[in-house]
């Protein structure tokens, strides 16, 4: 079925040219391992929307190559997209029809019989803990449950490997919360591996094994959640001392960790790379040689601070079409109601 | 796919308390991946939103049958010369000549000796016409919702996107043009040349007919995402292809020029051959040629149609 490839997505030097000038994604590569979570973020036109529409077979890539499910996505699409699942961005089930019909009309295009869709769908509407609804018309639903069926539409093909693509935008926090919760699900029950976009940066740091960060169509940060966050030089360590006449710089150099040290009259503010295990060797030194620790407090980065950093702080113009916006828009409007 | 379950080894210590209950697992056995899998889905949720929707149902039935009150009745040409009100001062015409004389110039303008009749078979194109126009509205909505998006990424053929399109607008159209034909009879069209035959023909060309129109308004509508400029459009055209065609008034009385026009309109030969088998008029065409224009109409726009929806659909 699959190749010998180790990656269920692999690109390689993958670009995007609009009108022959403007580069949406510029010569990005990187590989996502089976089974586990993968986030990309980035600012408004960076290229996310372009590199999940080029993975999903919706865009040719102009250069470069990209495997999914060990399947190249320019010379075999239709492989490509019976082995993958999608979770839009939009709502896109039909208002007029029921969840469990939506579910299963999902099915008819993946070419699942409907004797299998049926039973699938109310599994699938159970997962997502949509089963009393199944029946009820879509308009009926509230913002979190239309997102719960996109996800049980996204499912209906059994994939291996599924697109998420601003699963939670517009949603309250407890909704959140909750789609988090079956994403997590899907991964640990299911082995299956995720790909998604999402503005939500703490919750992206909860939940991802590992992230990318894309920038101007080229990915400029790439690892694990603490990778990322000790990148910036490791937590922040302040600690108190009581004793204000000597300078323990030197002493508090010695523990391995440590990397800079800083003081300020009685206050030291130390970078280290892990600042919660740092911090008690710090605190048993200090003691050992008489002195008397008074406070400490350790600060790790967020993924705010890394996403800044990689992307800068400047406001972004809004590089997204028309089109594009309204249909945010048009999301986040309903995901309210 | 045993190798799930390696590559949560990477995971911290609690969580693989949690991997230890047996992955389920996920089977892709029979699959459809026949290239007209999910035709009829696509076709059918098109219809729905028409005939599960009782006030849009009740609507389209109505339309036609106030086009067909309102045209067929109030251009009663015929009625010029019955209705008593006409006659030469000092000639004192008797009634009977002056209908004969009616008579006589109704059949040989409209190849009958009723205009109701005549334009009964008109409105059928025109209904068709009307209908099939909407076809490439659908796609420009699915398009902004992401609806489009979401259906191109699944394994369905491209085709049968477009296709399923194209079948819900003729099949409509078709269910609308019946509807015509049911209301006109007791409105008094003429059913002295009607047989199963004639009727089933006459369905066959308006079939071929609103093929044609369906794919080649869908393909206007193909790369759009503005529902203004498609609306833009089909104003644009519906008048003209309806008023340079047969389905009014017979091109016989026309200028030349809107006669060449006339000659080229796929609306004129679908009413031809509706005239010729419903009402026994002779055409302005042989009935073979007509088939013959509409098939070929049809085959050319359905073809490009698929062909640009290959192109057009993937960027």
């Amino acid at each position: 079925m699959t190749s010998g490839n180790d990656f269920i997505i692999d690109v390689k030097d993958l670009t995007k040219v609009y009108n022959g000038s403007l580069r949406a994604v510029d010569g990005v590569s990187f590989e996502v391992n089976e089974g586990e979570i993968f986030g990309f973020l980035g600012p408004n036109g960076a290229g996310k929307t372009t590199t999940i529409k080029m993975l999903t077979t919706l865009l040719r890539p102009t250069s470069g190559s990209a495997t999914v499910c060990g399947y190249d996505v320019r010379s075999h699409p239709n492989d490509v997209r019976a082995s993958v699942g999608i979770v839009p961005q939009e709502y896109t089930s039909d208002e007029d029809m029921t969840g469990l019909e939506n579910v299963m009309f999902c099915g008819d295009l993946y070419g699942v019989p409907r004797s299998i869709s049926k039973e699938r769908a109310k599994e699938l509407l159970d997962l997502v803990g949509l089963s009393d609804a199944a029946n009820r018309k879509v308009q009926t639903y509230s913002g979190g449950m239309r997102r719960r069926l996109e996800i049980a539409s996204g499912l209906i093909n059994h994939p291996r490997l599924l697109f998420l693509d601003e699963p939670t935008l517009g949603l309250d926090v407890q909704t959140r919360t909750a789609v988090w919760e079956y994403i997590k699900k899907l991964k640990e029950d299911y082995g299956m591996t995720l790909f998604m976009t999402t503005h939500y940066l703490e919750e992206a740091d909860g939940i991802c094994d590992r992230i990318a960060i894309i920038d101007h169509g080229k990915i400029v940060k790439l690892g694990t959640p603490s990778e990322l966050k000790s990148s910036l030089g490791g937590d922040v360590i302040e600690v108190g001392v009581r004793e204000e006449t000597d300078d323990l710089t030197p002493l508090i150099q010695q523990c391995p960790s440590v990397k800079d040290v800083r003081r300020l009259n009685s206050e030291y503010r130390i970078k280290a790379s892990m600042g919660e295990e740092a911090a008690p060797t710090i605190i048993d030194l200090i003691r050992t040689k008489g002195y008397h620790v008074t406070k400490i407090m350790v600060t790790k980065p967020t993924m705010d601070q890394v996403y800044l950093e990689y992307t800068g702080k400047s406001i972004r113009d809004e590089e997204a079409d028309r089109a594009e916006m309204m249909r945010q828009r048009i999301t986040i409007r309903r995901a309210r109601n | 796919m045993s190798d799930n379950i390696n590559s949560s080894d990477s995971d911290s210590g609690q969580k693989a308390v949690l991997v230890q209950k047996p992955m389920k697992k996920w089977g892709n056995e029979r699959i459809d991946r026949s290239p007209l899998h999910g035709l009829w889905a696509l076709t059918n949720r098109e219809l729905e939103k028409w005939y599960k929707v009782p006030v849009l149902l009740l609507l389209s039935l109505i339309q036609p049958v106030i086009w067909l009150g309102l045209f067929g009745k109030a251009f009663n040409i015929g009625s010029i010369f019955t209705d008593g009100s006409f006659n030469i001062p000092g000639l004192n015409i008797p009634k009977n000549v002056l209908d004969q004389l009616s008579a006589q110039l109704m059949q040989s303008t409209f190849g009958t000796t009723d205009y109701f009749s005549f334009l009964a078979v008109g409105m059928l194109s025109f209904v068709t016409l009307f209908t099939a126009m909407f076809s490439g509205m659908s796609i420009v909505w699915d398009r902004r919702f992401g609806f489009l998006d979401k259906v191109l990424s699944t394994p369905v053929s491209r085709g049968a996107i477009v296709m399923g399109k194209i079948l819900s607008s003729v099949i409509r159209s078709l269910a609308q043009a019946a509807i015509i034909l049911v209301i006109a009879v007791p409105l008094g069209m003429d059913v002295g040349h009607f047989s199963v035959l004639g009727i089933l023909g006459t369905f066959v060309a308006l079939f071929l007919m609103t093929l044609g129109f369906s794919a080649l308004f869908l393909m206007l509508a193909l790369r759009s995402n503005d529902w203004q400029s498609q609306m833009a459009i089909m104003n644009l055209l519906n008048l003209p292809l309806l008023f340079g065609s047969n389905a009014l008034f017979p091109s016989s009385i026309m200028p030349t020029w809107l006669q060449d026009f006339v000659k080229i309109n796929p609306i004129s030969y679908a009413t031809d051959a509706g005239r010729q088998l419903l009402l026994g008029a002779p055409g302005f065409a042989s009935l073979n040629f007509d088939f013959i224009y509409l098939a070929g109409f049809a085959i050319l726009f359905t073809t490009i149609g698929i062909v640009m929806s290959w192109r057009l659909l993937t960027k």
